[in-house]
């Protein structure tokens, strides 16, 4: 065989490669797609999740109460055992349970979501500065999240929340300043393992500037990782933003979030155990499909890994 | 590097990171919006009153000189004052410690021998029935609200069933035993008071299983995890190969090496049971150092605060230690470097 034969057959085995379906997915990604799907609890923690988003984006158009969300008060409701009117019971002021655990949805998914975002910014932008450009500034930094690392991330969290005071936002803020630290260690030890790779040589011996060989070559294969940890970091940001509202630290009545109703039902428990039993399952549900969904991810992102259930 | 040079160097590092946390909690307890001398001196007090209890904190010197004064109290073993209580909070930790100790060391003793058997009959049986259930109960364990499960046992053992109770360290009526621990269970056992040995074992039940979940879920997982990378060594297929039984591949060869990476999980769990005490304990209303963090927290009492913080740094330093220890000691590979 002449050496001219050869490379068609090489330009023609390329396109093969990248090509593209209908949906614009490329090989790699449809076997990932397909990979995700053969898991079933993946699929199911998947389901779970456009649900209550859905929940969330929908719910508080569609409760059966509306006046219930926030301060309504029918006393001579009150603490009703679930019925064909209150699936799931009413609460010491007579409102819908199953109201406020729809509406509460919103609340705890925004808090989850942007707890994650901040802590995840923050800590893989430190990380990767860290890692990158190490000296005083790197060594600094990962000493701070040492010292972070040190308090249980509970009583960080308080100590956050009593400072900054009550309320939704405050609450969303001090959990991500205890969190940021995860995401920059984790961060800094990806890119620390990339510096030296060769596709970042190969970048910086065209002239690649420091900043482009980090910030397009050596932090997006820093991230699979990371959004693992992010994608199951979510359900457990909702349990401790709830864990802070059932405390009394967190976002402050009418605004129907999960931990504070159970915090309330705590006062009925001989009465009405519906009460509370509800906005736990709730928060059950949605920190059980954050984890199906990061373990899912996990296997597809990042194959060398073990699986944790 | 000699064990002793090893565990010395390590110790000195402990400094640097408290200093650390004593800076960073000072700094939070200045931001508080609320006064603190406001809160403690309440509603009814007179302007002469305010000034007086910001002069017995300290609350009037420039916040460097204030930092400074804390810094040196701390090292004469002056930890700052409570205003909720109104002791010393050194006092105060010594009172409530062993409370926390006591249920974070239960709930360990449970999440390690419940933990490790599940573990391994999970990965001797992989992929099989017993093996997808104990996948599910991990789920559950790292996924269950602890506060919320901690109030199902309330409602069900405690209200329903009526077998265990459900708040506190010691029946209502009952004598507290001699103090020699601190630990209720250890001393009435120590001093031979059968009763309130039975007493306080009753008590710690429902709030040690509570917090003993999420560990013994991550436990039996990683267990089996590590069991079965073990099984799929060189030397296991040697000693299947000369025809040792299954029974005997598995505790003799297989377990031995799987158990080691064990040991830093279980040293990792203790910490965060430590951090999850805050939620079972405020349940349970057991008096140890989370129920008293939740409640100055909530009063804006923050030297208490910056002590606890402290001290869980203080503990937890020294539990990687020891693990890290344990495991250079377990497994001679592991260099001290």
């Amino acid at each position: 065989m002449s050496a001219e034969g050869a490379i068609p057959t090489l330009v023609r085995a390329a396109p093969e490669v990248s090509r593209r379906s209908f949906l614009g997915l490329g090989e790699r990604q449809r076997r990932a797609l397909r990979q995700f799907r053969q898991s079933p609890l993946s699929m199911v923690g998947l389901a779970i999740i456009g649900v209550l988003l859905a929940i969330a984006v929908a719910g508080p158009f569609f409760v059966p109460y509306p006046d219930d969300v926030s301060g309504a008060l029918n006393i001579k409701e009150r603490l009703e055992a679930p019925s064909a009117q209150h699936l799931f019971g009413t609460d010491q002021a007579g409102r819908d349970v199953f109201t406020r655990v729809i509406a509460g949805a919103r609340v705890s998914l925004v808090a989850g979501l942007v707890v994650i975002v901040l802590a995840f910014t923050v800590g893989t932008l430190l990380g990767a500065i860290a890692g990158f450009f190490g000296g005083r500034l790197g060594e600094g930094i990962m000493r701070a999240t040492d010292i972070f690392l040190t308090i249980p991330d509970l009583i960080l969290a308080m100590a956050f929340a009593a400072a900054l005071g009550p309320g939704l936002f405050n609450v969303m803020i001090a959990v991500s300043l205890v969190w940021w630290p995860g995401y920059c260690r984790l961060a800094r030890a990806n890119v620390v393992a990339l510096r030296d790779s060769q596709f970042a040589e190969a970048a910086q011996s065209i002239g690649a500037s420091r900043g482009r060989v980090l910030f397009t070559h050596i932090l997006p294969n820093a991230f699979p990782t990371i959004l693992v940890k992010a994608s199951m970091d979510i359900g457990f940001a909702v349990l401790t933003t709830a864990a802070l509202g059932f405390i009394g630290l967190g976002t402050q009545p009418p605004t129907p979030d999960w931990g504070v109703m159970i915090a309330d039902g705590r006062n009925y428990l001989r009465e009405a155990w519906w009460f509370s039993t509800f906005p736990g399952i709730a928060i059950l549900l949605t920190v059980l499909a954050f984890n199906l969904l990061g373990d899912g991810l996990r296997d597809v992102m990042d194959p060398r890994a073990r699986r944790r259930f | 590097m000699s064990l002793a040079t090893y565990i010395l160097r390590r110790v000195l590092l402990i400094v640097p990171t408290l200093f650390g946390v004593s800076l960073l909690t000072f700094a939070l307890s200045r931001i508080v919006p609320g006064d603190p001398a406001r809160l403690a001196a309440g509603a009814q007090a007179t302007p002469e009153m305010y000034e007086q209890i910001r002069r017995e904190f300290g609350l009037d010197d420039p916040v460097p000189v204030q930092y400074w004064n804390y810094l040196s109290g701390l090292f004469q073993g002056d930890w700052g004052r409570s205003i909720l209580s109104r002791r010393p909070v050194l006092e105060d930790l010594a009172v409530y410690w062993p409370a926390t100790f006591e249920l974070v060391l239960f709930a360990m003793l449970i999440a390690v021998l419940l933990g490790v058997p599940l573990g391994i009959l999970a990965a001797v049986r992989a992929d099989r029935p017993a093996d997808q259930v104990s996948r599910i109960v991990a789920l559950l364990g790292v996924s269950l609200p602890a506060f919320w499960l901690a109030i199902l046992f309330q409602i069900f053992f405690g209200l329903r069933l009526g077998w265990l109770p459900v708040s506190g360290r010691l029946a209502s009526l009952a004598e507290a035993p001699p103090t020699l621990t601190g630990l209720y269970t250890v001393d009435s056992l120590l001093s031979g008071q059968w009763a309130t040995l039975g007493d306080s074992v009753r008590q710690l039940l429902l709030p040690a299983i509570t917090l003993s979940f999420p560990a013994m879920a991550t436990i039996m997982r990683f267990t089996r995890a590590t069991l079965l990378e073990t099984l799929g060594q060189d030397y296991v297929r040697t000693a299947r190969a000369k025809g040792a039984t299954e029974r005997q591949v598995v505790t003799r060869h297989a377990l031995r090496n799987a158990l080691i990476p064990t040991v830093t999980m279980v040293g990792l769990s203790f910490g965060w049971a430590m951090g999850g005490s805050v939620l079972v304990e405020t349940v349970f209303d057991w008096p140890g150092l989370g129920l008293y963090a939740t409640k100055s927290a909530l009063s804006l009492d923050f030297m208490p605060i910056m002590g606890i913080a402290l001290l869980y740094g203080l503990v937890f330093s020294v539990i990687n230690i020891l693990v890290d220890v344990t495991y250079g000691a377990l497994d001679p590979r592991v260099s001290r470097a």
